[in-house]
């Protein structure tokens, strides 16, 4: 026996004597994140629904494939062949590893998912119930230290995302100066992408967090300082993040499948 | 308004042990700490429990109480309602007695924390360091020791076996607090942080942040900015080239 | 019972530094740095010390905040808060030599708050003229000890690397309670004791041992010391020959938390009032303006606006007369709850949040933020605090040599920090421990050193040994006694109601007969359960060493018929110009403490011209005053 229950260990045979119920939170956690992978596998795999009168779906975007309807590519740029030995790409994988990615090694998701999913621990004082652990110290988990590589992807496909909400604000005709429902969607989704991105722990240390005098860049100190109070919500524009860009996406599917209709303000 | 509550208190020792049902007085206002006393005074004159200052200052009376790990002087019995309150000894150290455990891993862990290293010529006097340059450590250095961060770190809590290699949040933001120093000229705090204290292996469930009764951010101020840091020289070629072209601050 | 001496756990040192908090770290550094051997036995876990309890600062006269501070300033300020009781030559070293030992602690690790040029920036406190207090928050205590903890192991990180060992020279003893000191042909030889985790016994033998257990507040009912500070040095050097002095000197803290009971007695640091709170009463009135002493009249507004103003100005204005030293403070607030203008539970309330923001509060106070959060639930910076007086420190101690902190009488026995008496005088000026057990912890370390190097050890006999494991023994012989815990309580009753904050002859006449009652049926007590980590057990000792403490302090503080500092009688309510050229001397001969007069030696002149000879006319006799010094 180990841990909790070794030898030397004050004999007590329950692996936690929490009285509160502290499995709701993994539980949630496991729920939502699990619904989001179901949905988000379904519509990378879909291919379909989603781009419609300069609406396009977050998942797709930017859409690079040669099978890219050619309203919805970024000025009819298509480096990517539509098929790779043979299979159908959707436009939607070519580009989804780096969101995902991102979230993947983000710092907050990981402590929710080795919690939620690998009960690494499930909670604070529960024991867990693996008989080894070596953390993140080897293949594959040791790959999370390239957080920031994903991090500047990430900056990436905002700028991307923004440019998106950008061109929603026209018209089907395509003239400018429009705004519907889903431009505000979208406008809203890529704002909350940055947010995400501004507080995340790799911007905080690239910004500023890996110098030992602050005093010397006081430029810089004030964007670390601006960082730190956002990082402390990073958790929250984690899940705001992810709420935003899932609903972005069905509503842009709901409107390419003509289930809902984007309503224009003007 | 004095009132009985129903006090669960693990006896014991290394060889067997159990929980032991008490009925004892609690005031208004008290903590737990309070009532263990007045257990100690009045039925179990041989109680064992560690506590010093009673003020939250020293971290001397941490427990696991309805287990979670906790101060007992400042965990107040009235937040437990009518709760039957379960006191144990920390579950992830040995146990000497009852309430008391053998925490000499940590003072074994501190001892291989590289000390402290300010810059030869400097004399005593002439350290100038401004405040936004001190603040990261200072948070680091408000730490009492209570050794909760360690005790609720799943690492070592489920897994005896890595206690070897694994320093644990308490000495990580030791080792924070070092390379963040203004003075501190060691070289290699990071890659050693890495390589010797296993900062690897805590996969930042950030329990020690829960627990603390400080309130330091262990996980998001300590332990990520270390990882960082240690991708900085490890993990990041870009960095590691640029490192090898111009020297830079921090790499080091 | 007889010791089986082969199976008695035994350690040879050059040094052994009992006591873990500033004093017996620093001591334990400077001896370890002159090339010796050293023990450091600590009561509770190393780290842990009271010291840590220290919030305000360390008093050093840097002069980064104002830049007229030096030690001359400072040397003054002592001895004025002392009331001229104190040892000059101490208060002297300590002046000068405070800086260095501030400055060196920052070679070592220590991060204080720094001021706008990056220097340590320091804080105002009650009865120093500058701000002179390097601090960290108000958590400066542990600032200090996390230091010294951490440069012990860097030493011991560099014997690791010299000897392959890291404790191969100097090594922790923790949770290790001393019973005895032993002594050999009128000399040190070493210490006998128990580990508090498994009851088993050790001797060390050491031809130097440094006492710096800290204070004796668990003497007393309402405290804001912890459960260690129960004068263990104190009856240690009574028991081993050398002498207390003024034990009646006892500094109750003006302000220490009042409700919930269970907190009662937890320092409120006096930061509050150094950035700016105020001490009202039930009446909202601000009553520190009544109570300021002739003495100090010069020093301190009489009006609400000139004490505002003092924040922005001090140069131009006179200090607010809540900084006031704290007997002083605490003598009004006792004043003002018992005229009935109280708090609710019978303290006087404590106001930050009126000058300064919450978040000022929360970074300047953090600690003090959080205490009442938690255990009161009061938040400071919206709500008056409730505070009263609380037993904080004692000034009385061992007597030593100025110079090296050696025991006077105890060839071997050195002590450092509160447990040394002399330096603070009648009343300690808050900052001034922290500095204190700085500069006499490394004096203590140097002069031990020094003698070891010139000392051969003498073996401690097996019938010493004998003796001492007899007395662990003979609790577990009895049968069916008294209780520790309830004796112990009794006592404080004893202290609180009797030796307390204000006191009259009859009344601590009463409490030298009772608390000789109580020591003689603590000579009864037993202890249930075995050795292992027993409490009970452990309370047995300690009790014992609090017993000797209140003896001295009961019987020290009816002899001197004056009220002076941390010394008030009712009965005799004025100081006493004569009383001044008098210590009084506690010594121990077995079987009761007896307490003598001891004239204090009077200062040399260039420190006598420090002073205004107007001020000195308010404390000293005409004839002392002519003579102007002792040279």
């Amino acid at each position: 026996m180990s841990g909790v229950f070794s030898p030397t260990r004050a004999k007590i045979k329950e692996r936690t004597l929490r009285t509160d119920k502290w499995w709701i939170q993994p539980a949630i956690t496991f729920g939502v994140l699990l619904s989001f992978v179901i949905y988000a596998t379904f519509r990378a795999f879909e291919g379909a629904n989603y781009y419609k009168d300069h609406l396009i779906s977050p998942f797709y975007s930017p859409c690079l494939s040669e099978a890219c309807l050619p309203e919805a590519t970024i000025l009819g740029w298509t480096p990517v062949s539509a098929e790779i030995f043979n299979f159908a790409l959707s436009p939607a994988l070519i580009i989804l590893i780096f969101p995902l990615g991102f979230r993947m090694t983000c710092y907050y998701y990981r402590k929710s998912y080795y919690r939620s999913f690998w009960m690494s621990p499930p909670a604070c004082a529960v024991a867990e119930p693996h008989k080894k652990y070596t953390g993140e110290t080897r293949f594959p988990l040791i790959i999370q230290n390239s957080h920031r590589y994903f991090f500047y992807a990430g900056l990436v496909l905002n700028v991307i995302l923004t440019y998106d909400a950008v061109i929603s604000f026209k018209n089907p005709e395509g003239e400018w100066g429009h705004m519907s429902v889903g431009s505000l969607v979208l406008l809203v989704s890529s704002t909350l992408l940055w947010f995400y991105s501004a507080s995340c722990h790799s911007c905080r240390h690239t910004i500023g967090g890996r110098l030992k005098n602050f005093s010397k860049h006081p430029v810089r100190y004030k964007l670390w300082s601006w960082v730190s109070v956002l990082n402390h919500s990073h958790q929250q524009f984690a899940w705001y993040s992810l709420a935003g860009v899932a609903f972005a996406d069905i509503y842009v599917r709901q409107v390419a499948t003509g289930a809902w209709t984007n309503f224009y303000f003007f | 308004m004095a009132r009985k509550i129903n006090l669960r208190i693990w006896r014991g020792d290394a060889t067997d042990g159990g929980l032991q049902d008490v009925q004892v007085e609690a005031n208004e206002g008290e903590v737990v700490l309070d009532v263990i006393h007045r257990v100690q005074a009045t039925q179990m004159g041989d109680l064992a429990v560690r506590w010093n200052c009673k003020a939250g200052k020293c971290g001397s009376c941490s427990m696991e109480i309805n287990g979670k790990p906790r101060l007992a002087c400042m965990t107040q019995v009235a937040t437990y309602g009518d709760e039957t309150i379960t006191v144990t000894p920390l579950r992830a150290f040995p146990v000497i007695k009852d309430l008391v455990t053998d925490v000499s891993f940590n003072y074994k862990k501190a001892m291989e924390i590289p000390a402290f290293e300010p810059p030869k010529e400097l004399v005593p006097g002439e350290a100038r360091m401004q405040q936004v340059d001190v603040e990261r450590s200072q948070e680091f250095r408000k730490c009492i020791e209570c050794f909760l961060c360690q005790d609720v770190c799943h690492v070592v809590r489920d897994h005896e076996e890595n206690k070897k290699s694994f320093a644990g949040p308490r000495f990580f933001i030791r080792i924070a607090e070092l390379d963040m120093h203004p003075l501190d000229t060691l070289k290699n705090r990071k890659r050693t942080a890495q390589e010797e204290h296993g900062l690897g292996m805590c996969n930042i469930t950030k329990c020690c942040t829960e627990v603390c009764p400080e309130h330091i951010k262990i996980t998001d101020n300590a332990i990520i900015p270390m990882k960082e840091r240690v991708a900085d020289i490890k993990y990041d070629p870009v960095r590691w080239l640029g490192s090898k072209i111009r020297k830079r601050e921090g790499i080091v | 019972m007889t010791t089986d001496k082969s199976a008695l756990e035994r350690y040879k040192y050059d040094v052994l530094v009992i006591g873990a908090g500033g004093a017996g770290l620093r001591a334990a550094v400077e001896a370890r740095e002159s090339g010796l051997r050293v023990a450091i036995i600590c009561k509770s876990l190393f780290g842990k010390a009271h010291t840590v309890m220290a919030e305000g600062g360390a008093a050093a006269s840097m002069g980064n905040a104002n830049s007229n501070d030096n030690w001359q300033v400072h040397f003054r300020d002592t001895m004025r808060g002392g009331k001229f009781l104190n040892h000059f030559r101490m208060a002297e070293l300590h002046a000068k030599e405070s800086p260095d030992r501030i400055w060196e602690l920052e070679m070592w690790g220590a991060l204080f708050d720094r001021t706008k040029e990056g220097k340590i920036s320091q804080r105002n406190f009650g009865g120093h003229e500058y701000p002179r207090l390097a601090h960290v928050g108000d958590r400066t205590g542990l600032e200090l000890i996390r230091t010294m903890q951490q440069k012990i192991v860097a030493l011991q990180q560099a014997d690791k690397r010299e000897h392959g060992e890291y404790e191969s020279h100097i090594k922790v003893f923790a949770e290790l309670t001393i019973t005895e000191i032993l002594k050999e042909d009128g000399k040190i030889a070493g210490a006998y004791g128990y580990w508090r985790e498994s009851g088993s016994e050790v001797l060390f033998e050491a031809p130097a041992v440094i006492i710096a257990t800290g204070g004796v507040g668990k003497t007393f009912k309402i405290t804001s010391n912890s459960w260690e500070g129960t004068g263990d040095g104190h009856a240690l050097a009574l028991k081993a020959g050398a002498n207390l002095v003024d034990m009646e000197f006892l500094q109750f803290h003006p302000t220490g938390m009042v409700w919930p009971p269970s907190v009662r007695g937890i320092l409120v640091t006096e930061s509050v009032r150094g950035e700016g709170g105020i001490l009202t009463n039930s009446n909202g009135e601000r009553f520190m303006f009544k109570y300021i002493p002739d003495v100090f009249k010069d020093k301190y507004a009489d009006n609400e606006t000139e004490a505002d103003r003092w924040y922005e100005d001090q140069d131009n204005n006179r200090r607010p007369p809540e900084l006031l030293p704290r007997d002083e403070v605490a003598r009004a607030i006792n004043s003002e709850v018992k005229a009935g203008r109280g708090s609710e539970h019978g303290g006087v309330f404590l106001d930050v949040s009126k000058r300064l923001s919450a978040e000022i509060i929360k970074k300047r106070l953090p600690s003090m933020w959080h205490q009442f959060y938690e255990l009161a639930g009061v938040d400071i910076t919206k709500e008056p605090m409730e505070v009263g007086p609380t037993c904080h420190y004692v000034m009385g101690g061992v007597e030593v040599e100025p110079d090296t902190a050696a025991a006077v009488g105890v060839p071997g026995l050195y002590a450092a920090g509160e447990v040394a008496g002399g330096m603070h005088g009648s009343n300690r000026l808050g900052g001034n421990s922290l500095s204190d057990l700085l500069v006499f912890g490394r004096r203590a370390g140097m002069a031990a050193a020094a003698y070891v190097k010139q000392t051969t050890a003498a073996p401690v006999a097996d019938a010493t040994v004998a003796a001492a494991a007899a007395r662990i023994e003979a609790p577990f012989a009895r049968s069916g006694g008294e209780n520790s815990y309830s004796l112990h309580a009794e006592l404080q009753e004893v202290t609180h109601n009797l030796v307390g904050i204000i006191r009259t002859g009859n009344e601590l006449k009463d409490a030298i007969t009772k608390i000789a009652d109580i020591r003689k049926r603590s000579t009864n007590v037993a202890v249930s359960g075995g050795r292992k980590f027993n409490p009970g057990f452990h309370l047995a000792f300690d009790l014992d060493n609090m017993l000797l403490v209140a003896e001295s302090t009961a019987k020290s503080a009816i002899g001197r018929e004056e009220s002076r500092g941390g010394h008030t009688r009712d009965d005799f309510p004025g100081m006493d110009m004569g009383w001044r050229q008098h210590n009084h001397i506690s010594s121990f001969d077995g079987t009761q403490v007896t307490v003598r007069k001891q004239a204090l030696p009077f200062m040399p002149k260039e420190l006598f011209d420090l002073f205004d000879v107007e001020e000195l006319k308010k404390y000293m006799t005409p004839d002392e005053v002519a003579k102007g010094g002792s040279n």
